[in-house]
């Protein structure tokens, strides 16, 4: 009694900050000067021991109650039937429904529409658009200033020879001015991470990227003809060859080109 | 659902009936599924507690008004007590430890019952505590101590004299 009353005002902060010391929730500076009172106040101590006992009686009676089993399914149930039970969402249901009943044909119109794709080009329709976006984008950059050819040269026994030693391939290189399609030169890219040679043609004064590489066991993934951005393709296999010419000219004039080289 | 014991417990406690618990802890987490969008913070728990705490003093406003404006008061524990020792079996399991401190951990006010249960049972911190319940965290730590040294006066064995005397020696 003594002791407590001589340390009264210290026993009442130490009475606030008891719980909070308890809880491990005092900064560790509070944390000191708590202890510190301590080891000077046994009334102070005896209260400690006694919410530590509280605690582990607490503790030991695990009053914690875990949910119901059924409660879960409960919950799921609900939350599936939730837009047909609510009512004061009922204003909204049939818009959302209906919205959902129209996304799931667009969805399935979709699937049926590129899966079918799929079966007719015989792979994923992701891959078809990658390899067409990287010859669309390769003849681009090839438009800008000074990337067209690597070798320029209208001689096809000079492009021929330049690709000797760049690639493990031999494209076929034909000049076709007589054809109305000039050979302007060759350069190398990178179509579907491998180099691939490509033959430059004019065209008036257009010009066209033919990219020409082995061709694969299975099928292209890319469409026979297509349009882009306004570029236009036209893909075709010959002398175990893939050939994809691309420009801006029009697709009869691909069309003659692609006759052309495969003859 | 992910945490629904611990929305489960805290209903359980606030609303002091394992049935009316499940239906309010439903409705909770079937809406706070459904505005799960609205939820961008990284604390699951947190949230979900809140809006389970919420939906428990809704549910209390409407059904057992009674419960949240009662103060303190043992009145509640020894009528407790009182309808457990009526029979001879509900008398032993009154006597069940367990059972004394269910009884007592009831009686106290459902605000300090929630931050006891939120601390002792579920683990939270202050400051989890007072997102929880929206009070300050100064008034955490207040009303846990308020709490527990109502548990320990309800606990202690026929003592009501030992009790007061400890309590008048506090106040000096």
């Amino acid at each position: 009694m003594q002791a407590g009353k001589r340390c009264t005002v210290t026993c009442e902060i130490s009475q606030a900050l008891l719980h909070g010391y308890l809880d491990g929730e005092l900064d560790p500076i509070r944390a000191e000067e708590f202890e510190r009172h301590l080891e000077s106040c046994s009334p102070c101590i005896a209260q400690l021991e006694e919410q530590e006992s509280l605690r582990a009686t607490l503790r030991a009676a695990k009053l914690y109650e875990r949910a119901p089993a059924g409660l879960a399914k409960k919950i799921q149930r609900q939350i599936a039937n939730t837009e047909t039970e609510s009512d004061y969402q009922w204003t909204w249901v049939p818009i959302f429904r209906w919205i959902a009943a129209s996304a799931v044909i667009v969805l399935l119109m979709a699937i049926t529409y590129f899966g079918a794709q799929r079966i007719l080009s015989g792979k994923p329709g992701v891959e078809q658009t990658a390899m067409m976006s990287e010859v669309i984008d390769a003849h681009v950059r090839s438009l800008q200033p000074g990337h067209l050819t690597d070798v320029l040269s209208t001689d096809q026994h000079t492009v021929k020879p330049w690709f000797n030693g760049k690639l493990d391939y031999v494209p076929p290189v034909k000049d076709l001015a007589e054809n109305g399609f000039p050979l302007l030169g060759g350069r190398l890219d990178v179509l579907d991470g491998r180099s691939v040679a490509v033959l430059v043609y004019g065209r008036r004064k257009h010009y066209i990227s033919v990219f020409v590489w082995p061709a694969a066991p299975n099928d292209s993934p890319i469409p026979a003809t297509g349009t882009r951005n306004g570029f236009q393709w036209n893909y075709s296999r010959a002398h175990g060859m893939e050939f994809c010419a691309i420009s801006d000219v029009s697709a009869t004039d691909l069309h003659d080109l692609a006759e052309l080289l495969q003859e | 659902m992910p945490h629904q014991d611990a929305a489960f417990n805290l209903a359980r406690w606030l609303l002091r009936s394992r049935a009316d618990a499940e239906d309010v802890t439903q409705d909770a987490l079937v809406r706070a599924f459904r505005f799960m969008a609205g939820f961008h913070g990284t604390d699951a728990r947190t949230w979900l507690l809140q809006i389970v705490r919420n939906a428990c003093y809704s549910w209390l406003e409407k059904n057992r008004r009674a419960d949240l404006t009662t103060e303190f008061d043992e009145t509640v524990h020894l009528q407790a007590q009182g309808q457990a020792t009526q029979t001879p079996e509900a008398a032993a399991v009154a006597s069940n430890e367990r059972e004394r401190l269910m009884r007592a951990l009831e009686s106290l006010p459902a605000r300090s019952r929630e931050v006891l249960v939120l601390r002792e049972l579920e683990g939270c911190s202050y400051k989890e505590i007072a997102t929880i319940t929206s009070i300050p965290i100064g008034t955490v730590m207040s009303t846990l101590s308020r709490g527990r040294d109502g548990l320990k006066r309800l606990l202690r064995p026929a003592g009501g004299a030992d009790a007061g005397g400890k309590e008048v020696h506090r106040d000096v």
